[in-house]
Parts: structure tokens; sequence; C-alpha cells
């Protein structure tokens, strides 16, 4: 137990380093965006629940699982999605119109 | 060979790819060029990651002799990612309280998958050693209380629920009471993981303390509160990656986390708050302090044709919006004025507040949404010295972010916030509903010096009535 937690506090601990320099580096112009994908990103948290669901060892370890995928799912889905739609907004010189 | 495809090193293999996948996906959204780059490195992390895991259960369930319930996995796929369309689709002027409930949905996953682990952990013949306790509590409590307060977040966004603040005496130390309740029995679980009763109490807990910390913040505070709430969620999506072991969930919870905190640094700095103020949640205090004393002082306001004379005169014009353009859906509106005075020869540019809006990076969305070349929003830093050569400042629904008192007057309650100095424009352009003072309650001293003209009306009329006279008059 203790060498995985002292390896999972070191990956933390580089993974936030990590992006506080990524995101720092981030237009302010992009935050809204920015806050949308980290949303989609954070949502990985769905592969804990497709153990859960696969799995079924309890039956209310089933229906939480399947709640918690509904609930990861429609972020990854929603976030990628509105960030692409707000992305495609943002262009630097204007559309020549008819 | 199918066996490598779901072994431990294999899985392991694709986490690794999926992690730097996602790395490079916030490195790419940087700037606007590479962004949408970053979206497909994501969503391919996303899909090995997915994949990945369903492969290495299918082996898993092989070798421990257990079937594997492909049908409600995917199930619960397909029907997450239909609810995950229409939320894809809103309109921008919905994307904070849209933002708002999707920290709510990653933080409610975190905590149904938490609370799924503690009751198999403690049922289970290895029981709940004391670190994986100790994760699942911090886990449990940031997730549930990130669901009810980005719940009400959202609420309050969508104004469904008030949006003033809602105090009471001694609301701190009822809040860090319950707090520390919360933790208390987290600490005492740690040490009798097999106490289930007291889980509940600390999930119920943790829940009703994120209403209590979201319901004192009023709206202008939004900005900040979204942010933290994007943290917590990240931290606790990173407690989950403690739990199960999964260096990936770690990392993408790490890295929401810094997001989050880097983001509410920037917008607490931008409000002048101090970081422990943000962290206690006390954003409501500014609220509490405004007492503007109203007294006769005259105002000169203008026409829609007379600002159009004034706006088409000038060589340099800076628009200021805030949420008010948001509110009354102007910046289409906008888009066309700055169009019509392009066309004019007039230099047009946008000053954006962090703080201006209800998220970070609100009111950039919406201009980029009305066709405005993004390399014309300029941020705060980079324009406020150029105030003194504008010829007219045109601010449209924004107002503490415009206030001079707040570097001047010792007693305002948002002393020491850094402000747009549009009061050193020649001229300064307020589109404003009445002389009512804005949600906050603060008396703006701007809006009765010598070179600011009012323009009373709704945002959206009067811009598109200064557009008619513009256009039209030519």
């Amino acid at each position: 137990m203790g060498t995985i937690l002292i390896d999972s506090l070191f990956v933390f601990m580089l993974a936030g380093f990590i992006g506080f320099e990524v995101i720092k580096r981030i237009s302010p112009l992009l935050h809204t965006p920015l806050m949308s994908i980290t949303n989609a990103l954070d949502a990985i948290a769905v592969v804990g629940a497709i153990v859960l669901v696969g799995r079924s060892e309890t039956p209310m370890a089933k229906i939480l699982g399947i709640l918690a995928v509904i609930a990861a799912t429609s972020n990854i889905v929603g976030g990628f999605l509105i960030t692409d739609r707000m992305l495609k907004m943002f262009k630097s010189t204007r559309p020549t119109k008819s | 060979m199918t066996d490598f495809f779901g072994s431990q090193a294999f899985i392991g293999f694709v986490y690794l790819i999926a992690s730097a996948l996602f790395i490079l996906s916030l490195k790419w959204m940087n700037a606007p060029p590479t962004a949408r780059r970053g979206i497909l490195a994501g969503e391919i992390g996303m899909v090995l990651a997915i994949g990945g895991t369903i492969l290495q259960l299918g082996t898993e369930g092989k070798l421990e002799h257990i079937a594997i319930n492909y049908t409600w996995i995917f199930i619960a796929l397909g029907i997450g990612a239909a609810i995950g369309v229409p939320l894809g689709m809103v309109q921008m002027t919905a994307v904070p309280q849209r933002t708002a409930l999707s920290h709510a949905f990653g933080a409610f996953c975190v905590t149904l998958v938490g609370t799924a682990e503690y009751y198999l952990g403690i049922h289970s013949p290895a029981g709940m050693p004391g670190f994986k306790m100790s994760v699942l509590c911090c886990e449990v409590i940031l997730g549930g209380l990130t669901v009810t307060g980005s719940l009400m977040a959202a609420g309050k966004l969508q104004e469904v629920l008030p949006q003033r603040p809602i105090t009471f005496k001694g609301q701190n130390i009822f809040n860090l009471g319950m707090l520390a309740v919360a933790i208390g029995i987290a600490v005492y679980l740690v040490h009798n993981p097999n106490a289930s009763y007291l889980y509940p109490i600390m999930v119920g807990i943790a829940v009703v303390f994120g209403v209590m910390l979201v319901i004192p913040i009023g709206g202008a505070d939004m900005p900040t509160v979204i942010s933290l709430l994007n943290s917590y969620a990240g931290l606790s999506a990173a407690a989950m990656g403690f739990v199960l072991n999964n260096k990936l969930l770690i990392i993408a919870g790490a890295l929401d986390g810094s997001s989050g905190f880097i983001l509410s640094v920037i917008m607490s700095k931008a409000m002048n708050r101090s970081f422990t103020n943000v962290l206690f949640g006390a954003f409501g205090q500014v609220q509490a302090a405004a007492a503007g004393t109203q007294e006769d002082r005259t105002v000169r306001s203008a026409s829609p044709e007379e600002s159009a004379g004034i706006l088409a005169a000038a060589n340099r014009v800076v628009v200021v919006p805030g949420y008010g353009m948001a509110v009354a859906q102007a910046q289409h509106k906008v888009r066309e004025l700055y169009d019509a005075l392009t066309k004019r020869g007039v230099d047009v540019q946008f000053a954006i507040h962090p703080v201006a809006g209800r998220m970070p990076g609100h009111m950039n969305v919406l201009l980029a949404e009305a066709d405005v070349p993004y390399d014309h929003l300029k941020e705060m830093d980079e324009i406020n010295g150029d105030f003194p050569q504008v010829d007219v400042a045109l601010i449209i629904g924004a107002n503490d972010v415009t206030n001079p008192a707040a570097k001047t007057d010792k007693a305002s309650p948002i002393y020491g916030m850094p402000v747009l100095d549009v009061e050193k424009a020649h001229t300064t352009m307020v589109i404003k509903r009445s002389m009512n003072p804005g949600f906050a309650g603060i008396d703006n001293p701007l809006y009765y010096m010598p070179n600011t003209l009012m323009l009373f009306g709704d945002a959206k009329v009067f811009v598109s009535n200064i557009v008619k006279e513009l256009t039209g008059g030519h």
C-alpha cells in the first residue's frame, strides 16, 4: 500500500505542476472553452464507473455505476461538443460576405 | 494476443497514451489556431481509455470466471450520450449555467463511484485499508459538496433561484462547523471503516454544506464560484484516482483541479479578494457593505442620434461589454455597430475585464459567437494604458468593472479592485436602463462625470437605434 500511495502522490504532484504551467499559458480569450474541455476530460472518471457496472458485484454497485456512467458520459459528449462549437466561432479575420 | 489486449500492461500503456493526449489537449488550448486540435487529442484519449477499460474488463472476467455486464455498460453510455448532446447544443448565453451543471454531473459520478466502492470495500474480505478510506472520504466529501454547490450555482445563473445573496448571522461559523463535523466523521471512519451508519451522515453533511456554501453568493461573484467548483470537481476525481489506483484519473483530476485553481486565483485577483476569502466561501461580503448615498448630482444623457454622431466622428472607439449585454442578448447588435463604425474608418476594439459576465471568458465567447474577430478583443492590462487616446469608451451593461471609485474612494466596497480606466477617454458613454445602482448596489461616480453621457434604454434596442442612424443617415 505504501509504495502505491507514494507512486500516486508523485503522479499527482507532477500532473499538478504540469497543469499549472500549461494552463497558465492559456489566453484569457479561451477561458470558457478551457473550462468546458477540462470538464469533459475530468469525466474520464467514467472508467471507474464502467468497471462497477461491468462487474455488477452487488445490485447497489450496479445501479450507482449505471447512474455514474450516464452522468460522466453526458459530460464527455456535451463537453467536447460545446467546446468545439465555441472554438469554431473564434475567428481572427472576418469571413467574406456576399 | 487477445490476452495481451486486456492485460494490465496493455491497459497501463493505453492510459499512458491517454494521459499524454490529455496534457497535449490542454497545451493546444492555449491559442485559437491550435485549440481545435486540442479537442481532437482529448477525444482520442477519451475513446482509447474507455475502449481499453472495456477490453481489460473482458479479460478480467475470463480470468475470474465472472460474466461482464456489457449490456448495461452500453445502455448507460448511450443514455449519457443522448443527454450530452442537448447539453452540448445550448445557446452561448446559457454557457455559465451549463458549465455549473456539468460540474455537478462530474462530481455526481465521482460521489456515486466512491459510495459504491465504500460498500464493496467494507464487505470484501480485504476490508477497507486506512489509506484507501481516507482518500475515499476526500473524494465523497468534495464530490458531494460540489454536486449541490454547482446545482445551486446553476439555479442562480438560470434565475430559477434568487440571484441575490442569502445570508444569516453566524453563517460562516455554522458552515465551518458543518465541515468540521464531516471531517470528524471521516477521521472516525478511517479508523473504523465498518461503522457504516456514519457514512450516509458524512455524505449528507457534505451535500448540505454545498448548498450553504453557495447561497450567500451573489450573481456578480459567480466567475469565482464556478472556477472554485471546477477545481473541487477536479480534486474529487483525482481522489477517486487514488482510491482506484488509476493514474489516468489522478492526472486528469490534477489537470482539472489546477485549471480551476488558476482561474479562481485570476478571478479573485480581478475582484481584489484574497484567496482565503475565496476558499472560505465568503464571497458575498461586498453587498453587505454597500450603501450608496443618493444625492442630487447632474447627469447628462444623450439620444441614439446624438450618440451615433459622436461615434461616427471618433477615430478610436473602445466598447466595454458586461453582463448586461448578455442579459439583453445585445451581442449581435453590437457586432452590427462594430461593422457600421469599421466601415466608416473608426478603429473599434473591445475591452474585456476578467470578471465581466458570469464565468471566466464569458464575454469573449459571446462576442466570438456574434462574429467579432478575436484580435479585436483586448484584455484589461493590454488596453488600460490606451484610454487617454480613446475618443469614445462605450460601456454596454458593465458597471462595477468601470467604477473609478475602486481607485480613489477608500470607503467604497470595491476599493482596490482593478478596473478599466474608461473615465480617461475623451467621451464615455454608458448604456443603462436607469440610474438604479447595479446588482451590487454600489454607486458609480462615473455617471456624474462631466465627460460622461448616459444612454438610457435597453442595450439591444439602443445599440440597434445607433446602428440605424449610422447606416440609414449615410
